[in-house]
């Protein structure tokens, strides 16, 4: 089954959002602070507003109605009031009849800033009663401990520091869309998101429009793995499209785009892990620092996160975890692939290392020996009542045949550096690694997580045919491939048509956190149940006529129809105790890679993989999000970072922000399991981001394995592993 | 911004003349780039694709001249055994996209310390070919770099062509990325091995305002190694030889890599390059 967008993409034919074009269309384009923090002092839009083609320029003075949004607190202005908290912080709009005009004319505005101390550092913001606050309400976004159990002694302990940097979601379609005025005073809005609904949840209050007023439609979107979840240009091209009476675009250059949206929390992390002799995990304490940058974003739900999956999917009869999310003057961080679990994982898979290696067992052997199963309790105290054969995945990772060793004769390509030739096999050694990760998929913590679907059955030309709407956003991950599948297998229809999602049906919920099979494909299977009932209903009442003749008899059947997982219950703000999660995901890693010792270049060989996804829906396109999972995750590890000093980032390009390609990212060996959750459609289990878990601490201990080192933060960079200082 | 588009060489100079704040364009690799970025925004702009003749190349004596508007993909396709440093380097540049589109002349063009085709221009010995309405100079490629992201072009110039020896020995090139393809050089270097003149070139990249070359590692290495009996290169020596190539360099502290890793890589990449150039000459085969 071919995926409707698919060839478009390829060929370069398909329509993102950066490319919506209306006649007599104006362009807009955004004053950004070039201070981590400062006051200001003052604005003039007059230069700007003088330059021919300008129509409007809007400072927050022009918003029209609340000042500030968020997804979770309304701490972040709509444009900068008086003062500015990150280097790219929106202060003024500028709309004109060409895009180059606007930006210029957001250049030429005049703002008077009188920069302050930035607070930069996340362990200074979390813990020194003297820094200074970012935000009137403090550097504190939230602080969740976890606490189990009295024991926190034992004959084995490990420690370990761990850090690691601000990685990006690198999609490549920049930030964009068009706002049209519409004749009712309202707006309609085509924007490439993740959730549309809680996009017109913000954008309406700040417009003083009520959200029937302000429609959105999805654009094409050219990727997202979070970092779509909070607004970027929405209220501004609403605001300027309302000011002009113009439809309005807006469409981030690369470098904007790395200051237009959240990016992944660094952490630093502090791990004790306390065993016995044989490797059983006694007790866990961490402490993890989340730097949540300027404004809340989604920090408080990947603390929650960080909190409670912090000791991995490992049996730990005492706990005692603090997580910290924290305000700074650095660029603001939200989702991202993995959420709070990415962190957390590379610390505690490299805490199993550390442990394996004090008690002189295996990687996988220490991991076997401590791992959850159904029935387990995990730091949380939530049981684990659902399939969870980690032990098993573990095993069969093991039993997979490796790469090979390397020939004599190699092919550059094959080698560290690649075709720029910095070794022909001086120092390289080989090391493998292992990484497990666990994922939580749906949102968590007692969110009303729910999504709507409305299928309609209907003759065209003579032939039954199904018309599925929802407002979930694809993203990519192939969710209409998945939606029209469903709707063909619960009807037995073969013509399914995917309507354009906008808000004109209720709330999908975010594409995020994994759950759109389950939650939108929930959505659509009950939504065609409720169908069939009532086409069976008609069928009853006429044995004898053809699907063919009661649509022709009774007209079309449509109806819509809420789905909600099973619900969930916050954590408890002392001890972390609740049945937070929905449902939990394992991915486990081994990676084989090769490291030039002496230039600290890596070159990964082969990443293997077993996952459980319960139930296989889309095979290709499933093998494709665990492909791209790994790929993030191994990006982490060795190259991606933003790089952050004084609050000023160093690299918003693609030339210095790097991410894998094609000869970073070796073939890879899957084993997808299925063995279903009986609480989820299907049985299914969320599948896109687990793998981004784990390859991450699989590829740095390889590299450890390679090399001797104890390289305790990614990503590793070459400096790491080739300048060892005498010391360490 | 005006856009000078020329058919013939001679044209093209007339119009460099007149307009001697044109910037020339070729691939557009550069250019485009800093247009996007909006780093700088030319007056004019001089597209050299129209001119044919730029594309060849040809060879004259032991020399092979290299036209402006060869692209790399065509260096490596066509040029691998006569000029194999350039080549590898070529072969490093960018994306298969960017290849096709890049050249050398565009390279030296933009003088970016980090420009792949330098070190082993400086390896070779390679003359710039710059011409203007009054007339051609051959600019020697050490005296061309002149600062970081400029050259000894004079205003009214415009490079016609590269004009590179013919390998008469070993070379190779290697270049640190923080990954495996489509990365910009964290720095560079590029050895040549001249038997005929008992000498060895060289070329340091991305670790100095300028590309340059270790005269001092070459002076040193020419005198050390065995030319006569081809015996194997001394550790020692290609130790030393690394040594005093990156003592040659002086790099900075940025985004792409530290000074200290800079000195280190440089040393280690010069070891490792002699040893293949050396074993080459001396018929070990590959290392």
């Amino acid at each position: 089954m071919l995926r409707p967008d698919g060839t478009l993409k390829v060929t370069g034919e398909f329509a993102y959002s950066s490319d919506l074009w209306l006649d007599g269309m104006l362009w807009g384009a955004t004053l950004r602070s070039p201070h981590p923090s400062a006051w200001i002092r003052s604005v003039d839009v007059g230069p700007a507003l003088a330059m021919p083609g300008v129509f409007a320029v809007l400072t927050h003075e022009d918003v029209p109605g609340e000042k500030f949004y968020g997804l979770e607190h309304k701490d972040q202005p709509v444009l900068a009031i008086d003062q500015v908290r990150y280097q790219g912080e929106a202060v003024a709009l500028v709309a004109a009849d060409h895009p180059e005009t606007a930006r210029r004319a957001a250049a030429a505005i005049v703002v008077d800033y009188e920069v302050r101390e930035a607070v930069v550092d996340a362990r200074r913001a979390a813990f020194d009663p003297s820094c200074p606050p970012v935000h009137a309400h403090g550097n504190l976004v939230r602080h969740q401990p976890v606490r189990v159990g009295s024991t926190f002694d034992a004959p084995v302990v490990v420690t370990g520091e761990y850090e690691v940097g601000m990685q990006d979601q690198a999609f490549l379609g920049p930030e964009s869309g068009l706002a049209v005025p519409g004749e009712d005073g309202g707006v309609d809005l085509y924007v490439a998101t993740q959730w549309l609904h809680v996009d017109q949840d913000q954008v309406a209050p700040c417009l003083a429009l009520p959200k029937e007023k302000v429609r959105l439609s999805l654009a094409g979107v050219g990727g997202a793995f979070g970092a779509r979840e909070d607004l970027s240009m929405q209220i501004h091209a609403s605001m300027l499209a309302l000011r002009t009476g113009k439809p309005v675009k807006i469409v981030y250059g690369r470098e904007e785009s790395f200051f237009g949206h959240v990016h992944r929390h660094p952490a630093r992390m502090r791990y004790e892990h306390g065993a016995t002799a044989d490797g059983r995990l006694v007790y866990v304490r961490a402490e993890i620092v989340l730097d949540g940058g300027a404004y809340c974003s989604s920090s408080p739900a990947v603390v929650g996160n960080a909190a409670s999956l912090g000791v991995g999917p490992y049996e730990v009869g005492n706990v005692w975890i603090d997580a910290y999310g924290v305000y700074t003057n650095n660029p603001p961080c939200g989702a991202m692939r993995g959420f709070g679990a990415v962190q957390a994982c590379y610390a505690y898979e490299s805490q199993m290392d550390r442990l394996a290696e004090a008690c002189g067992l295996s990687p996988v052997e220490v991991r076997i020996r401590n791992a959850v199963s159904q029935g387990s309790k995990l730091a949380t105290g939530q049981i684990v009542d659902t399939p969870a054969p980690l032990a098993d995945m573990l095993r069969e990772l093991e039993a997979m045949p490796g790469p090979g060793e390397p020939s004599a004769a190699r092919d550059l390509r094959s080698l560290p550096g690649g075709v720029a030739q910095t070794t022909h096999g001086e120092g390289v050694r080989r090391g493998v690694g292992y990484g497990v990760g666990i994922k939580n998929i749906c949102f968590s913590e007692g969110f009303d997580d729910y999504s709507t679907a409305r299928v309609r059955v209907e003759l065209l030309g003579g032939e039954p045919h199904v018309l599925v709407h929802t407002a979930a956003a694809e993203v990519g991950q192939g969710l209409i491939t998945i939606k029209a599948q469903i709707a063909r297998t619960e009807l037995g229809i073969d013509k399914v048509t995917i309507a354009p999602a906008d808000t004109s049906v209720g709330s999908a919920g975010s594409s995020s956190a994994s759950r759109q099979s389950y939650v939108t494909g929930g959505a659509v299977k009950a939504t065609c149940e409720a169908v069939r009932e009532r086409l069976d209903r008609m069928r009853a009442g006429h044995p004898e006529l053809t699907l063919e003749e009661l649509l022709e008899l009774y007209g079309p059947v449509e109806e819509t129809r809420e789905y909600r997982h099973r619900p969930t219950t916050p954590m408890d703000p002392l001890t972390g105790q609740g049945d937070s999660h929905v449902q939990l995901a394992l991915c486990v890693h081994r990676a084989v890679v090769d490291v030039d010792v002496e230039l600290g270049l890596v070159k990964v060989v082969e990443l293997a993989a077993v996952q459980d996804v319960g139930r296989i829906l889309n095979p290709l396109a499933l093998e494709g999000q665990i492909h791209g999972g790994t790929a993030q995750g191994l990006g982490l590890a060795l190259m991606e970072e933003i790089q952050v000093r004084d609050g000023k980032v160093l690299n918003p390009s693609f030339t210095d922000y790097l991410i894998p390609t094609i000869l970073d990212m070796p073939p890879m060996r899957l084993s997808i399991l299925e063995n279903p959750d009986p609480h989820a459609p299907y049985g299914l289990r969320g599948a896109g981001e687990p793998p981004t878990l784990s390859s991450t601490p699989a590829v740095a201990a390889a590299v450890r394995a390679a090399t001797g080192l104890d390289l305790p933060r990614v990503p590793i960079r070459p400096e790491d592993i080739a300048l060892v200082p005498a010391a360490g | 911004m005006d856009f000078l588009r020329p058919v013939t060489w001679e044209q093209a100079l007339a119009y460099k003349a007149e307009r001697p704040e044109a910037t020339p364009i070729q691939g557009g690799t550069d250019v485009m780039v800093e247009i996007n970025l909006d780093k700088g925004r030319p007056a004019a702009l001089l597209d050299l694709n129209p001119v044919a003749e730029l594309t060849r190349w040809s060879t004259e004596g032991t020399e092979i001249r290299v036209g402006a508007g060869v692209t790399y993909t065509r260096l490596i396709a066509e040029l691998g055994p006569l000029l194999p440093g350039l080549a590898q380097a070529s072969r490093t540049v960018g994306s298969p996209q960017i290849r096709n589109r890049g050249t050398v002349a565009g390279n030296l063009g933009a003088a970016s310390p980090a420009g792949d085709a330098h070190p082993p221009l400086l390896a070779s010995g390679a003359i710039v070919e710059a011409e203007s309405v009054r007339g051609t100079r051959m600019i020697p490629i050490t005296e061309f770099y002149t600062g970081v992201k400029r050259n000894a072009l004079r205003p009214d110039e415009l490079i016609r062509a590269v004009r590179i020896p013919a390998a008469a020995g070993p070379q190779y090139f290697s270049k640190i990325g923080t990954r495996n393809a489509m990365v910009i050089a964290v720095c560079s270097f590029a050895v040549a091995l001249h038997p005929g003149e008992r000498r060895v070139g060289t070329g340091i990249g991305s670790a100095a305002p300028t590309p340059r070359r270790a005269p001092e590692a070459e002076e040193f290495v020419a005198a050390a190694l065995d030319w006569e009996g081809r015996s194997p290169l001394d550790p020692g020596a290609a130790r030393r030889f690394g040594e005093l190539v990156a003592g040659a360099a002086a790099p900075i502290d940025d985004v792409r890599g530290r000074a200290d890793y800079r000195l280190h890589s440089l040393a280690v990449m010069a070891r490792r390059t002699l040893g293949w150039a050396w074993n080459d000459y001396t018929g070990r085969g590959p290392a």
